[in-house]
Protein backbone atom coordinates (compact mmCIF):
# COMPACT_ATOMS: atom_id res chain seq x y z
CA UNK A 1 0.00 0.00 0.00
CA UNK A 2 1.42 3.51 -0.93
CA UNK A 3 2.55 5.48 2.35
CA UNK A 4 0.15 8.24 1.44
CA UNK A 5 -2.74 5.71 1.04
CA UNK A 6 -1.68 4.59 5.02
CA UNK A 7 -1.42 8.44 6.27
CA UNK A 8 -5.07 9.57 4.56
CA UNK A 9 -6.39 6.38 6.00
CA UNK A 10 -5.19 6.61 9.81
CA UNK A 11 -5.82 10.24 9.66
CA UNK A 12 -9.50 9.46 8.40
CA UNK A 13 -9.93 6.58 10.88
CA UNK A 14 -8.66 9.11 13.87
CA UNK A 15 -11.18 11.99 12.44
CA UNK A 16 -14.42 9.71 12.46
CA UNK A 17 -13.34 8.00 15.71
CA UNK A 18 -13.86 11.52 17.95
CA UNK A 19 -16.31 12.52 15.46
CA UNK A 20 -18.55 9.76 17.05
CA UNK A 21 -18.71 11.03 20.40
CA UNK A 22 -18.99 14.79 19.27
CA UNK A 23 -21.35 14.09 16.36
CA UNK A 24 -23.96 12.25 18.50
CA UNK A 25 -23.87 15.14 20.86
CA UNK A 26 -24.70 17.80 18.19
CA UNK A 27 -27.17 15.37 17.15
CA UNK A 28 -28.85 15.19 20.60
CA UNK A 29 -28.36 18.59 20.79
CA UNK A 30 -29.92 19.79 17.38
CA UNK A 31 -26.47 21.31 16.99
CA UNK A 32 -26.40 20.52 12.70
CA UNK A 33 -26.92 23.62 11.40
CA UNK A 34 -25.21 25.30 13.89
CA UNK A 35 -21.77 22.65 13.26
CA UNK A 36 -22.53 23.99 9.39
CA UNK A 37 -22.28 27.67 10.38
CA UNK A 38 -19.13 26.86 12.05
CA UNK A 39 -17.71 24.80 9.46
CA UNK A 40 -18.00 27.56 6.81
CA UNK A 41 -16.55 30.12 8.85
CA UNK A 42 -13.45 28.05 9.20
CA UNK A 43 -12.64 29.37 5.33
CA UNK A 44 -12.33 32.78 7.03
CA UNK A 45 -9.90 31.54 9.11
CA UNK A 46 -7.93 29.94 6.80
CA UNK A 47 -7.98 33.31 4.79
CA UNK A 48 -7.13 34.91 8.28
CA UNK A 49 -4.53 32.50 8.40
CA UNK A 50 -3.00 33.09 5.36
CA UNK A 51 -3.00 37.05 5.48
CA UNK A 52 -1.33 36.84 9.20
CA UNK A 53 0.60 34.31 8.00
CA UNK A 54 -0.03 32.01 11.36
CA UNK A 55 -0.62 28.43 11.47
CA UNK A 56 -4.00 27.89 9.37
CA UNK A 57 -5.65 25.52 11.65
CA UNK A 58 -4.61 27.84 14.94
CA UNK A 59 -6.90 30.37 12.92
CA UNK A 60 -9.27 27.91 11.96
CA UNK A 61 -10.54 26.72 15.99
CA UNK A 62 -9.72 30.82 16.79
CA UNK A 63 -12.35 31.63 13.82
CA UNK A 64 -14.93 29.29 14.82
CA UNK A 65 -14.35 29.62 18.82
CA UNK A 66 -14.96 33.63 18.19
CA UNK A 67 -17.91 32.75 15.90
CA UNK A 68 -19.64 30.17 18.16
CA UNK A 69 -19.45 32.64 20.93
CA UNK A 70 -20.61 35.51 18.87
CA UNK A 71 -23.28 32.54 17.98
CA UNK A 72 -24.45 31.83 21.31
CA UNK A 73 -24.60 35.04 22.99
CA UNK A 74 -27.21 36.24 19.82
CA UNK A 75 -29.29 33.41 19.90
CA UNK A 76 -29.52 34.13 23.81
CA UNK A 77 -30.58 37.69 22.96
CA UNK A 78 -33.05 36.14 20.32
CA UNK A 79 -33.49 39.23 18.27
CA UNK A 80 -34.18 36.85 15.12
CA UNK A 81 -35.01 33.41 14.86
CA UNK A 82 -32.30 31.26 15.46
CA UNK A 83 -32.62 29.08 12.07
CA UNK A 84 -32.45 32.41 10.46
CA UNK A 85 -29.73 33.54 12.10
CA UNK A 86 -27.60 30.81 11.30
CA UNK A 87 -28.44 30.85 7.74
CA UNK A 88 -27.29 34.41 7.52
CA UNK A 89 -23.82 33.43 9.31
CA UNK A 90 -23.01 30.30 7.66
CA UNK A 91 -23.91 31.95 3.79
CA UNK A 92 -21.95 35.59 4.97
CA UNK A 93 -18.85 34.12 6.44
CA UNK A 94 -18.65 31.72 3.55
CA UNK A 95 -18.84 33.99 0.77
CA UNK A 96 -16.57 36.63 2.84
CA UNK A 97 -13.58 33.46 3.03
CA UNK A 98 -14.44 32.82 -0.52
CA UNK A 99 -13.97 36.54 -1.12
CA UNK A 100 -10.82 37.13 0.42
CA UNK A 101 -9.37 33.90 -0.01
CA UNK A 102 -9.66 34.92 -4.06
CA UNK A 103 -7.95 38.23 -2.86
CA UNK A 104 -4.54 36.21 -2.49
CA UNK A 105 -2.49 35.46 -5.92
CA UNK A 106 -0.96 32.47 -4.22
CA UNK A 107 -0.63 29.80 -7.06
CA UNK A 108 -0.94 27.17 -4.24
CA UNK A 109 -4.24 27.79 -3.05
CA UNK A 110 -6.04 25.03 -3.18
CA UNK A 111 -9.62 26.68 -2.91
CA UNK A 112 -11.53 22.80 -3.97
CA UNK A 113 -8.95 21.12 -1.28
CA UNK A 114 -10.64 23.63 1.36
CA UNK A 115 -14.21 23.36 0.25
CA UNK A 116 -14.35 19.33 -0.57
CA UNK A 117 -11.20 18.38 1.51
CA UNK A 118 -8.02 16.46 0.26
CA UNK A 119 -7.43 13.86 2.20
CA UNK A 120 -4.81 12.20 0.21
CA UNK A 121 -2.30 14.97 0.75
CA UNK A 122 -2.26 14.25 3.96
CA UNK A 123 1.13 14.21 5.58
CA UNK A 124 3.31 12.44 8.39
CA UNK A 125 3.16 15.53 9.91
CA UNK A 126 -0.37 16.37 9.76
CA UNK A 127 -1.32 13.14 10.96
CA UNK A 128 0.66 13.70 14.29
CA UNK A 129 -1.51 16.83 14.60
CA UNK A 130 -4.37 14.77 14.29
CA UNK A 131 -3.40 12.66 16.48
CA UNK A 132 -2.90 15.06 19.13
CA UNK A 133 -6.21 17.23 18.68
CA UNK A 134 -8.39 13.60 18.40
CA UNK A 135 -6.67 12.65 21.44
CA UNK A 136 -7.21 16.29 23.51
CA UNK A 137 -10.43 15.83 22.24
CA UNK A 138 -11.32 13.08 23.37
CA UNK A 139 -10.00 13.54 27.26
CA UNK A 140 -11.87 16.20 27.38
CA UNK A 141 -14.98 15.08 26.13
CA UNK A 142 -14.52 11.50 28.46
CA UNK A 143 -14.07 13.93 31.49
CA UNK A 144 -16.91 16.40 30.99
CA UNK A 145 -18.62 13.52 30.14
CA UNK A 146 -21.86 13.38 32.35
CA UNK A 147 -22.20 16.72 32.75
CA UNK A 148 -22.42 17.62 29.38
CA UNK A 149 -24.89 14.45 29.20
CA UNK A 150 -26.81 16.65 32.14
CA UNK A 151 -27.14 19.53 29.92
CA UNK A 152 -28.17 17.81 26.82
CA UNK A 153 -30.92 16.13 28.46
CA UNK A 154 -32.24 19.56 30.81
CA UNK A 155 -30.31 22.40 31.11
CA UNK A 156 -32.39 23.93 33.86
CA UNK A 157 -32.41 20.35 35.96
CA UNK A 158 -28.57 20.50 35.47
CA UNK A 159 -27.71 24.31 36.81
CA UNK A 160 -29.91 23.75 39.83
CA UNK A 161 -28.30 20.67 40.42
CA UNK A 162 -25.18 22.58 40.50
CA UNK A 163 -23.24 22.10 37.04
CA UNK A 164 -22.05 24.81 35.32
CA UNK A 165 -23.98 25.34 31.90
CA UNK A 166 -22.31 27.81 30.26
CA UNK A 167 -19.13 26.83 30.84
CA UNK A 168 -20.20 23.35 29.22
CA UNK A 169 -21.71 24.76 26.37
CA UNK A 170 -18.54 26.61 25.67
CA UNK A 171 -16.04 23.51 26.11
CA UNK A 172 -18.22 21.93 23.43
CA UNK A 173 -18.05 24.55 20.76
CA UNK A 174 -14.70 24.77 21.71
CA UNK A 175 -14.06 20.89 21.21
CA UNK A 176 -16.09 20.91 17.98
CA UNK A 177 -13.95 23.84 16.29
CA UNK A 178 -11.17 21.71 17.00
CA UNK A 179 -12.60 18.79 15.61
CA UNK A 180 -13.90 20.77 12.20
CA UNK A 181 -9.72 22.69 12.07
CA UNK A 182 -8.65 18.65 11.59
CA UNK A 183 -11.32 17.46 10.11
CA UNK A 184 -11.24 20.19 7.25
CA UNK A 185 -8.61 18.34 5.78
CA UNK A 186 -10.18 15.42 4.86
CA UNK A 187 -13.70 16.15 3.77
CA UNK A 188 -13.68 19.72 2.90
CA UNK A 189 -15.17 22.73 5.42
CA UNK A 190 -18.44 21.96 3.05
CA UNK A 191 -18.78 18.36 4.28
CA UNK A 192 -17.46 18.96 7.58
CA UNK A 193 -21.10 18.64 9.36
CA UNK A 194 -22.22 14.83 7.50
CA UNK A 195 -19.09 13.42 8.69
CA UNK A 196 -20.23 14.71 12.61
CA UNK A 197 -23.83 13.94 12.08
CA UNK A 198 -24.33 11.24 9.43
CA UNK A 199 -22.95 8.52 11.10
CA UNK A 200 -24.19 9.42 14.92
CA UNK A 201 -27.80 9.55 13.01
CA UNK A 202 -27.30 5.73 12.25
CA UNK A 203 -26.09 4.52 14.88
CA UNK A 204 -29.26 5.62 16.73
CA UNK A 205 -31.42 2.77 15.63
CA UNK A 206 -28.92 0.71 17.07
CA UNK A 207 -28.59 1.82 20.14
CA UNK A 208 -29.86 1.31 23.52
CA UNK A 209 -26.98 3.99 25.46
CA UNK A 210 -25.60 7.51 24.56
CA UNK A 211 -22.23 5.59 25.13
CA UNK A 212 -23.44 3.10 22.97
CA UNK A 213 -24.56 5.49 20.73
CA UNK A 214 -21.37 7.36 20.19
CA UNK A 215 -19.22 4.43 20.24
CA UNK A 216 -21.14 2.83 17.10
CA UNK A 217 -20.92 6.17 15.54
CA UNK A 218 -17.36 6.22 15.55
CA UNK A 219 -17.06 2.50 14.32
CA UNK A 220 -19.61 3.69 11.78
CA UNK A 221 -17.64 6.57 10.91
CA UNK A 222 -14.53 4.33 10.01
CA UNK A 223 -16.56 2.16 8.18
CA UNK A 224 -17.06 4.92 5.89
CA UNK A 225 -13.59 6.29 5.77
CA UNK A 226 -12.38 3.06 4.77
CA UNK A 227 -14.86 2.84 2.02
CA UNK A 228 -14.90 6.04 0.99
CA UNK A 229 -11.09 6.10 0.59
CA UNK A 230 -11.43 2.49 -1.12
CA UNK A 231 -14.14 3.87 -3.50
CA UNK A 232 -11.84 6.43 -4.03
CA UNK A 233 -9.29 4.68 -4.43
CA UNK A 234 -10.12 2.30 -7.28
CA UNK A 235 -12.85 4.35 -9.43
CA UNK A 236 -10.41 7.90 -8.56
CA UNK A 237 -13.46 9.42 -7.42
CA UNK A 238 -12.72 12.83 -4.99
CA UNK A 239 -12.61 11.36 -1.31
CA UNK A 240 -13.79 13.29 0.88
CA UNK A 241 -17.51 13.82 -1.18
CA UNK A 242 -16.83 9.64 -1.49
CA UNK A 243 -16.71 9.14 2.41
CA UNK A 244 -19.61 11.14 2.45
CA UNK A 245 -21.36 8.97 0.20
CA UNK A 246 -20.45 5.80 1.92
CA UNK A 247 -21.39 7.24 5.28
CA UNK A 248 -25.19 8.00 3.73
CA UNK A 249 -25.18 4.45 2.41
CA UNK A 250 -24.73 3.25 5.57
CA UNK A 251 -27.59 5.13 7.22
CA UNK A 252 -30.18 4.67 4.73
CA UNK A 253 -29.46 0.85 5.10
CA UNK A 254 -29.28 1.21 8.77
CA UNK A 255 -32.65 2.68 8.66
CA UNK A 256 -34.49 0.11 6.12
CA UNK A 257 -33.45 -2.21 8.76
CA UNK A 258 -36.77 -2.91 11.58
CA UNK A 259 -36.04 -1.36 15.19
CA UNK A 260 -36.56 -4.96 16.36
CA UNK A 261 -33.13 -5.78 15.33
CA UNK A 262 -31.94 -3.43 18.14
CA UNK A 263 -31.85 -5.53 21.89
CA UNK A 264 -35.05 -3.35 23.29
CA UNK B 1 -41.02 27.12 64.05
CA UNK B 2 -39.08 24.89 61.63
CA UNK B 3 -35.89 26.83 60.05
CA UNK B 4 -36.04 29.09 57.15
CA UNK B 5 -34.36 27.24 54.21
CA UNK B 6 -34.32 29.67 51.63
CA UNK B 7 -36.26 33.60 51.67
CA UNK B 8 -36.64 36.62 49.11
CA UNK B 9 -37.70 40.17 50.09
CA UNK B 10 -38.71 42.30 47.61
CA UNK B 11 -38.07 40.02 44.55
CA UNK B 12 -39.11 42.12 41.29
CA UNK B 13 -38.28 40.74 37.83
CA UNK B 14 -38.80 43.40 34.92
CA UNK B 15 -38.21 42.73 31.62
CA UNK B 16 -38.41 45.42 28.74
CA UNK B 17 -41.11 48.09 30.37
CA UNK B 18 -43.07 44.99 32.33
CA UNK B 19 -42.59 43.76 35.89
CA UNK B 20 -43.20 40.46 35.70
CA UNK B 21 -43.27 39.71 39.18
CA UNK B 22 -42.29 42.91 42.13
CA UNK B 23 -42.46 43.08 45.71
CA UNK B 24 -42.39 39.24 46.10
CA UNK B 25 -41.55 38.41 50.08
CA UNK B 26 -41.41 34.50 50.19
CA UNK B 27 -40.08 32.19 53.38
CA UNK B 28 -39.47 28.24 52.62
CA UNK B 29 -39.28 26.68 55.78
CA UNK B 30 -37.91 22.77 56.44
CA UNK B 31 -40.46 20.63 56.50
CA UNK B 32 -43.67 22.67 54.77
CA UNK B 33 -45.53 22.47 51.85
CA UNK B 34 -45.97 26.09 50.32
CA UNK B 35 -47.99 26.48 46.34
CA UNK B 36 -47.81 29.32 44.54
CA UNK B 37 -51.27 29.47 43.15
CA UNK B 38 -52.23 32.13 40.08
CA UNK B 39 -53.63 32.70 37.41
CA UNK B 40 -51.96 32.00 33.52
CA UNK B 41 -49.47 35.05 33.38
CA UNK B 42 -49.43 35.89 36.52
CA UNK B 43 -45.63 34.91 37.15
CA UNK B 44 -45.40 31.64 38.85
CA UNK B 45 -42.97 30.49 36.80
CA UNK B 46 -41.02 33.34 36.98
CA UNK B 47 -40.97 33.52 41.17
CA UNK B 48 -39.90 29.89 40.86
CA UNK B 49 -37.47 30.30 38.27
CA UNK B 50 -35.63 33.35 39.84
CA UNK B 51 -35.14 31.55 43.29
CA UNK B 52 -33.97 29.06 41.92
CA UNK B 53 -31.46 31.51 40.43
CA UNK B 54 -32.12 30.36 36.31
CA UNK B 55 -32.89 33.89 35.79
CA UNK B 56 -31.71 37.33 36.84
CA UNK B 57 -33.89 39.36 38.92
CA UNK B 58 -33.74 42.74 38.90
CA UNK B 59 -34.50 43.91 42.84
CA UNK B 60 -34.77 41.98 45.86
CA UNK B 61 -32.98 40.01 47.83
CA UNK B 62 -32.70 35.96 48.05
CA UNK B 63 -30.90 34.39 51.17
CA UNK B 64 -30.41 30.40 51.50
CA UNK B 65 -28.81 28.18 53.76
CA UNK B 66 -25.40 27.40 53.45
CA UNK B 67 -25.27 24.00 51.70
CA UNK B 68 -28.65 24.15 49.97
CA UNK B 69 -29.51 21.57 47.88
CA UNK B 70 -32.13 21.84 46.13
CA UNK B 71 -34.49 19.26 44.21
CA UNK B 72 -36.12 20.53 41.14
CA UNK B 73 -38.93 19.18 38.83
CA UNK B 74 -39.30 21.57 35.37
CA UNK B 75 -42.38 22.03 34.35
CA UNK B 76 -41.70 19.32 31.58
CA UNK B 77 -39.06 17.69 30.16
CA UNK B 78 -38.67 17.41 26.41
CA UNK B 79 -36.26 15.06 24.78
CA UNK B 80 -35.01 14.12 21.80
CA UNK B 81 -35.98 11.05 20.02
CA UNK B 82 -32.15 10.79 18.75
CA UNK B 83 -31.18 10.70 22.45
CA UNK B 84 -31.23 7.25 23.53
CA UNK B 85 -31.84 7.34 27.72
CA UNK B 86 -33.10 4.70 29.77
CA UNK B 87 -35.23 5.83 32.69
CA UNK B 88 -32.02 4.38 35.12
CA UNK B 89 -29.67 6.13 33.14
CA UNK B 90 -31.79 9.54 33.49
CA UNK B 91 -32.34 8.73 37.21
CA UNK B 92 -28.50 8.37 37.12
CA UNK B 93 -27.17 11.41 35.80
CA UNK B 94 -29.31 13.14 38.92
CA UNK B 95 -27.06 11.42 41.41
CA UNK B 96 -24.87 13.05 43.68
CA UNK B 97 -21.43 12.26 45.06
CA UNK B 98 -22.05 12.93 48.73
CA UNK B 99 -25.19 13.19 49.00
CA UNK B 100 -27.15 9.72 48.25
CA UNK B 101 -30.32 8.44 49.10
CA UNK B 102 -30.04 4.90 51.31
CA UNK B 103 -30.33 1.88 49.33
CA UNK B 104 -33.23 1.35 51.99
CA UNK B 105 -34.54 4.66 51.15
CA UNK B 106 -34.06 4.85 47.61
CA UNK B 107 -36.13 1.17 47.02
CA UNK B 108 -38.67 2.90 49.34
CA UNK B 109 -39.26 5.97 47.11
CA UNK B 110 -38.20 3.86 43.73
CA UNK B 111 -41.92 1.98 44.92
CA UNK B 112 -43.58 5.15 46.47
CA UNK B 113 -43.47 6.33 42.62
CA UNK B 114 -44.19 3.35 41.57
CA UNK B 115 -41.19 3.72 39.29
CA UNK B 116 -39.52 -0.11 39.15
CA UNK B 117 -41.06 -1.39 36.63
CA UNK B 118 -40.14 1.88 34.15
CA UNK B 119 -36.35 1.70 34.78
CA UNK B 120 -35.59 0.04 31.92
CA UNK B 121 -38.13 2.00 29.53
CA UNK B 122 -36.52 4.48 27.21
CA UNK B 123 -37.38 7.98 28.52
CA UNK B 124 -39.11 8.63 25.88
CA UNK B 125 -42.05 6.44 25.99
CA UNK B 126 -43.32 7.27 28.97
CA UNK B 127 -46.41 8.82 29.72
CA UNK B 128 -47.14 11.97 31.19
CA UNK B 129 -47.79 10.64 34.77
CA UNK B 130 -44.55 8.35 34.32
CA UNK B 131 -42.47 11.17 33.62
CA UNK B 132 -43.94 13.57 36.06
CA UNK B 133 -43.47 10.78 38.68
CA UNK B 134 -39.60 9.76 37.14
CA UNK B 135 -39.12 13.22 37.33
CA UNK B 136 -39.92 13.74 40.77
CA UNK B 137 -37.80 10.37 41.87
CA UNK B 138 -34.94 12.35 40.13
CA UNK B 139 -35.54 15.41 42.14
CA UNK B 140 -35.01 12.77 45.43
CA UNK B 141 -32.18 11.51 44.96
CA UNK B 142 -30.07 14.27 46.26
CA UNK B 143 -31.77 14.01 49.47
CA UNK B 144 -32.67 17.90 49.13
CA UNK B 145 -33.63 20.29 51.71
CA UNK B 146 -36.09 21.80 49.85
CA UNK B 147 -37.92 20.20 46.53
CA UNK B 148 -38.78 22.60 43.87
CA UNK B 149 -42.00 21.94 41.84
CA UNK B 150 -43.68 23.55 38.49
CA UNK B 151 -46.81 22.78 37.81
CA UNK B 152 -45.97 18.99 39.01
CA UNK B 153 -49.42 17.52 37.68
CA UNK B 154 -49.09 18.65 34.09
CA UNK B 155 -50.43 16.36 31.15
CA UNK B 156 -51.37 14.31 34.20
CA UNK B 157 -55.21 12.87 34.28
CA UNK B 158 -57.47 13.56 37.28
CA UNK B 159 -56.62 10.42 39.16
CA UNK B 160 -53.12 10.62 38.31
CA UNK B 161 -53.21 13.88 39.88
CA UNK B 162 -54.59 13.18 43.62
CA UNK B 163 -51.98 10.05 43.58
CA UNK B 164 -49.13 12.79 42.50
CA UNK B 165 -50.31 15.11 45.52
CA UNK B 166 -50.47 12.46 47.49
CA UNK B 167 -47.23 11.07 47.15
CA UNK B 168 -45.90 14.42 46.67
CA UNK B 169 -47.29 15.01 50.82
CA UNK B 170 -45.85 11.41 51.28
CA UNK B 171 -42.21 12.55 50.31
CA UNK B 172 -42.61 15.33 52.75
CA UNK B 173 -43.35 12.90 55.35
CA UNK B 174 -40.04 11.08 54.95
CA UNK B 175 -37.47 13.65 53.78
CA UNK B 176 -38.36 16.26 56.06
CA UNK B 177 -37.37 18.79 53.27
CA UNK B 178 -39.50 21.77 52.24
CA UNK B 179 -41.46 21.79 49.32
CA UNK B 180 -42.31 24.93 47.22
CA UNK B 181 -45.14 23.48 44.29
CA UNK B 182 -46.68 26.02 41.55
CA UNK B 183 -49.84 25.43 40.45
CA UNK B 184 -52.83 26.64 38.58
CA UNK B 185 -55.71 24.17 39.40
CA UNK B 186 -56.95 25.26 43.05
CA UNK B 187 -58.90 22.24 43.86
CA UNK B 188 -56.32 19.51 44.61
CA UNK B 189 -53.42 21.13 46.12
CA UNK B 190 -55.36 23.27 48.44
CA UNK B 191 -56.08 19.83 50.44
CA UNK B 192 -52.25 18.87 51.18
CA UNK B 193 -50.72 22.46 51.49
CA UNK B 194 -49.30 24.29 54.74
CA UNK B 195 -48.99 27.83 53.07
CA UNK B 196 -50.21 29.24 50.21
CA UNK B 197 -49.04 32.04 48.03
CA UNK B 198 -51.86 34.25 45.17
CA UNK B 199 -49.56 35.58 43.19
CA UNK B 200 -50.19 37.96 40.11
CA UNK B 201 -47.49 39.70 39.54
CA UNK B 202 -47.58 40.44 43.36
CA UNK B 203 -48.37 38.77 46.52
CA UNK B 204 -52.70 39.03 46.49
CA UNK B 205 -52.68 36.85 49.97
CA UNK B 206 -50.96 34.36 51.42
CA UNK B 207 -51.46 32.05 54.72
CA UNK B 208 -52.96 29.04 55.49
CA UNK B 209 -55.62 27.56 53.08
CA UNK B 210 -58.50 28.37 54.85
CA UNK B 211 -57.65 31.68 55.56
CA UNK B 212 -56.96 32.58 52.02
CA UNK B 213 -59.99 31.03 50.39
CA UNK B 214 -61.87 33.58 52.90
CA UNK B 215 -59.64 36.23 51.97
CA UNK B 216 -61.50 38.73 49.14
CA UNK B 217 -58.22 39.56 47.04
CA UNK B 218 -58.20 35.80 46.47
CA UNK B 219 -62.41 36.04 45.45
CA UNK B 220 -60.81 38.77 43.20
CA UNK B 221 -58.26 36.93 41.70
CA UNK B 222 -59.92 33.67 40.63
CA UNK B 223 -63.77 35.40 40.43
CA UNK B 224 -66.63 33.85 42.39
CA UNK B 225 -66.79 30.68 40.46
CA UNK B 226 -63.38 29.85 41.04
CA UNK B 227 -63.38 30.58 44.70
CA UNK B 228 -66.47 29.13 45.22
CA UNK B 229 -65.35 25.66 43.49
CA UNK B 230 -62.37 25.36 46.16
CA UNK B 231 -64.78 26.51 49.06
CA UNK B 232 -67.49 24.04 50.00
CA UNK B 233 -69.29 24.05 46.68
CA UNK B 234 -72.86 25.72 47.90
CA UNK B 235 -74.51 26.43 44.10
CA UNK B 236 -74.72 23.02 42.74
CA UNK B 237 -75.58 23.94 39.31
CA UNK B 238 -78.21 21.54 38.20
CA UNK B 239 -79.19 22.74 34.55
CA UNK B 240 -76.96 22.88 31.21
CA UNK B 241 -76.91 26.54 29.56
CA UNK B 242 -76.98 26.66 25.52
CA UNK B 243 -74.53 28.36 24.13
CA UNK B 244 -76.59 31.38 24.12
CA UNK B 245 -77.13 30.99 27.87
CA UNK B 246 -80.96 30.09 27.94
CA UNK B 247 -81.78 27.50 30.18
CA UNK B 248 -82.41 24.11 29.05
CA UNK B 249 -85.02 21.98 30.48
CA UNK B 250 -83.26 19.14 32.27
CA UNK B 251 -83.08 16.73 35.15
CA UNK B 252 -84.33 19.22 37.23
CA UNK B 253 -85.10 19.13 41.12
CA UNK B 254 -88.06 19.43 42.60
CA UNK B 255 -87.32 23.08 44.56
CA UNK B 256 -85.92 24.50 41.37
CA UNK B 257 -86.24 28.14 40.48
CA UNK B 258 -87.05 27.91 36.56
CA UNK B 259 -88.08 25.87 34.46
Amino acid sequence: MADFLLWAWLGGLMIAAIAGPLGSFMVWRRMAYFGDTLAHAALLGVALGLLLHVNISLAVVLVCLLLAILLSTLMHKRIIATDTLLGILSHASLSLGLVSLSLFDHQNIDLMGFLFGDLLAIGQQDLMWIALACALVLGILVWIWKPLLSITVNEELAQVEGINVAWMRTLLMLLVAVVIAVAMKVVGVLLITSLLIIPAAAARRLSDSPEQMALLASLLGMLAVSGGLALSWFYDTPAGPSVVVIASALFFLLFSFPRSFSSS
Amino acid sequence: MSEVLLSATNLGVKRGNRWLIKDVNISLAAGQITTVIGPNGAGKSTLVRSLLKLINTTSGDISAIKGLRIGYMPQKLKLEDTLPLTVARFLDLGRHKQHQLSPQLWHNLLHECRTEKLLNRPMQQLSGGETQRVLLLRALLRRPHLLVLDEPVQGVDVTGQVSLYNLIGEVRNILGCGILMVSHDLHLVMAATDQVICLNQHICCSGHPEQVTQDPAFTDLFGPQGAGNLALYNHQHNHHHTSHGDIIAGQHNEDCDHG
